[in-house]
């Protein structure tokens, strides 16, 4: 089980003040089950994924695994703990190749399990093994090797930033399909999506609402979802002043 | 000829020879030649005026190699040398140079090898020049080379200059011209440590019609080590330049970059890219979640900055 108690996360402004980006953050999630959280731009999802991964640092609560308080935790003992996480936007590099890449994700790969992740992820394998993960690559492409690096992982606690962020809509069909075989009913293991796109949703246990640095909601789809699209639109509205998206 | 096992691992390291290649070649061990071998397309001949060798490559030569490393052993030594490479008008070879220095007393060793390099009308020619020194006692390791080279009308050359690690000072000066419809690429690799100093300096001078050059330096400065580069380029005709300087910059080490374009003609069109930068962090966390140490994923990035 992973939990997050009381977490705070501050960014200073730059002028002496502090930005609370997530506030009064508790949830519980457990092992077996697949969550969606969803949430407007800069609600503060990625942060919450970040300070379970022990890329950003609280400044107060814990991050607890298996009753392991790893709050203190590096990002490399955490990666060894079972955490893993695929970047919303992941950094490029030079002289790194998406072979040498998927061996370090997951060292016991050969060849050919490597190669089979990357046709989970729609990529044709001779065409991508020895390409670097460098500016040569799209942003779509970049992305569905971000996410076979996750899959390859194989990790108790799998946290996709927003997969579908660029992908094609024939790739999209693909990984939810990649992601209900490995992760629905998955007792090893939970997995959390982040997501923006409908699709998603319906195929998590799960629906959790980040905003405004927080979890407003979470319950299933059917308890969600009807709540987050009135939300949505009554943002819309009062936020234009009128129904410019013409919905009604 | 014997080498000793220290010979042997400095050959390896600067040549990546494993045992004696087949073609043509010459050894240069503490200023003498170790080993001579001309083949029946390659000659390799003694210089009578001083010291070194010419290397001459008959016209039409291809598919073939010919190694000429330098390795110094004796603590406090000095070499000079000046090397000739001819390489005959449609051939297609490759050079492999290097210098391998084993420093294990208290007194500077150096070596300053002075290379003219012909590319022949057609030739294509690939040049790999490895630096590498190792011991622990305080005598110093050095290096300075100097290359000028001439890329003829149609010829293709390729430099790939590396120098990772173990030498402490190296000033290293290049002076390239290119004629009609040549080619020239040079590539340096770079890392220096501690408080190493290295200086490189290139000066291409594009003179032929539809000449190309491209100049690619990818370095790495750790610790207090200083690194200088400078890289000309003077388009005299309507040609082709581009430089593209990317330095990683750790510790307290510092990193000069001075790329100049010059073109003193109006078709000649020149480029530079220069851009000095620490590891990015997100690189960094990106490799430590997936499960390297710190020291892990800087060794990863940096292997693979200088591949
Ligand atoms: N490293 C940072 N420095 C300063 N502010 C940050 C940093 N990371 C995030 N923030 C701020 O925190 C807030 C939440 O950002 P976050 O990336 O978590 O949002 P998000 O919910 O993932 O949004 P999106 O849907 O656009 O991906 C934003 O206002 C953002 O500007
Ligand atoms: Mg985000």
């Amino acid at each position: 089980m992973l939990e997050l108690k009381n977490i705070k996360l501050n960014f200073s402004n730059g002028n002496g003040t502090a930005r609370e980006v997530l506030q009064d953050v508790n949830i519980k999630l457990e092992k077996g089950k697949l969550y969606a959280i969803t949430g407007p731009n800069g609600g503060g999802k990625t942060s919450l994924a970040k300070v379970i991964m022990g890329i950003y640092t609280p400044s107060e609560g814990q991050v607890i695994l298996d009753g392991e308080d790893i709050t203190s935790l590096s990002i490399t003992e955490r990666a060894d703990r079972g955490i893993a996480y695929a970047f919303q936007q992941p950094p490029r590099f030079k002289g790194l190749t998406v072979e040498n890449v998927m061996k370090i994700a997951q060292p016991s790969l050969d060849t050919v399990q490597i190669r089979g992740y990357l046709r989970d992820v729609g990529l044709c394998p001779e065409d991508y093994l020895d390409r670097d993960i460098g500016p040569g690559l799209s942003g779509g492409e970049i992305k569905r090797i971000e996410v076979a690096q996750l899959l390859a992982r194989q990790a108790p606690v799998s946290i996709f930033d927003e997969p579908e962020a660029g992908v094609d809509l024939w790739t999209i069909q693909k990984l939810i399909g990649i992601i209900i075989r490995r992760y629905k009913g998955n007792s090893r293991g939970m997995a959390i999506v982040i997501t923006h796109n409908e699709q998603f949703l319906p195929i998590c246990d799960e629906i959790i609402l980040v905003a405004e640095g927080t979890v407003k909601e979470r319950g299933t789809t059917e308890e969600i979802w009807p709540s987050i699209r009135e939300d949505v639109i009554c943002k819309m509205k009062g936020q234009c002043g009128g129904n410019v998206y013409g919905i009604q | 000829m014997e080498f000793s096992s220290v010979e042997k691992s400095l050959l390896e390291s600067v040549a990546d020879l494993h045992s004696i290649p087949a073609g043509a070649v010459n050894i240069r061990r503490d200023g003498e030649a170790a080993l001579r071998r001309s083949s029946s397309h390659i000659d390799i001949v003694a210089k009578t005026d001083r010291p070194g060798i010419d290397v001459i490559v008959k016209p039409g030569t291809v598919n073939e190699s010919v190694h000429v490393p330098v390795i110094l052993t004796r603590s406090g030594f000095k070499d000079l040398v000046y090397n000739t490479f001819i390489i005959g008008e449609d051939s297609d070879v490759l050079v492999v140079a290097g210098c391998g220095i084993h420093n294990a007393g208290h007194q500077d060793s150096q070596h300053d090898g002075i290379h003219e390099i012909i590319v022949k009308k057609g030739a294509r020619m690939r040049y790999v020049e490895k630096h590498y020194g190792e011991g622990n006692a305080e005598g110093k390791r050095s290096l300075n080379p100097t290359t000028v080279i001439t890329v003829e009308e149609g010829a293709y050359a390729e430099m790939e200059m590396v120098q990772l690690r173990g030498v402490d000072d190296t000033r290293r000066v290049t002076r390239a011209s290119v004629h009609d419809r040549g080619n020239l690429k040079i590539v340096e690799k770079l890392l220096t440590h501690g408080e190493q100093e290295a200086e490189s300096e290139i000066e291409i001078n594009l003179v032929g019609l539809d000449g190309t050059a491209q100049v690619i330096s990818r370095s790495v400065a750790q610790d207090k080590s200083s690194q200088v580069f400078q890289a000309k380029l003077i388009g005299k005709a309507r040609s082709n330049g581009h430089v593209e300087c990317d330095a990683i910059i750790m510790g307290d080490a510092q990193i000069h970059s001075v790329p100049e374009l010059v073109a003193e003609n109006g078709d000649a069109v020149l480029t530079h890219e220069a851009a000095i930068g620490k590891i990015a962090g997100e690189q960094l966390i990106k490799l430590m979640s997936l499960g390297l140490t710190e020291q892990e994923a800087v060794d990863t990035i940096l292997r693979g900055f200088l591949r």
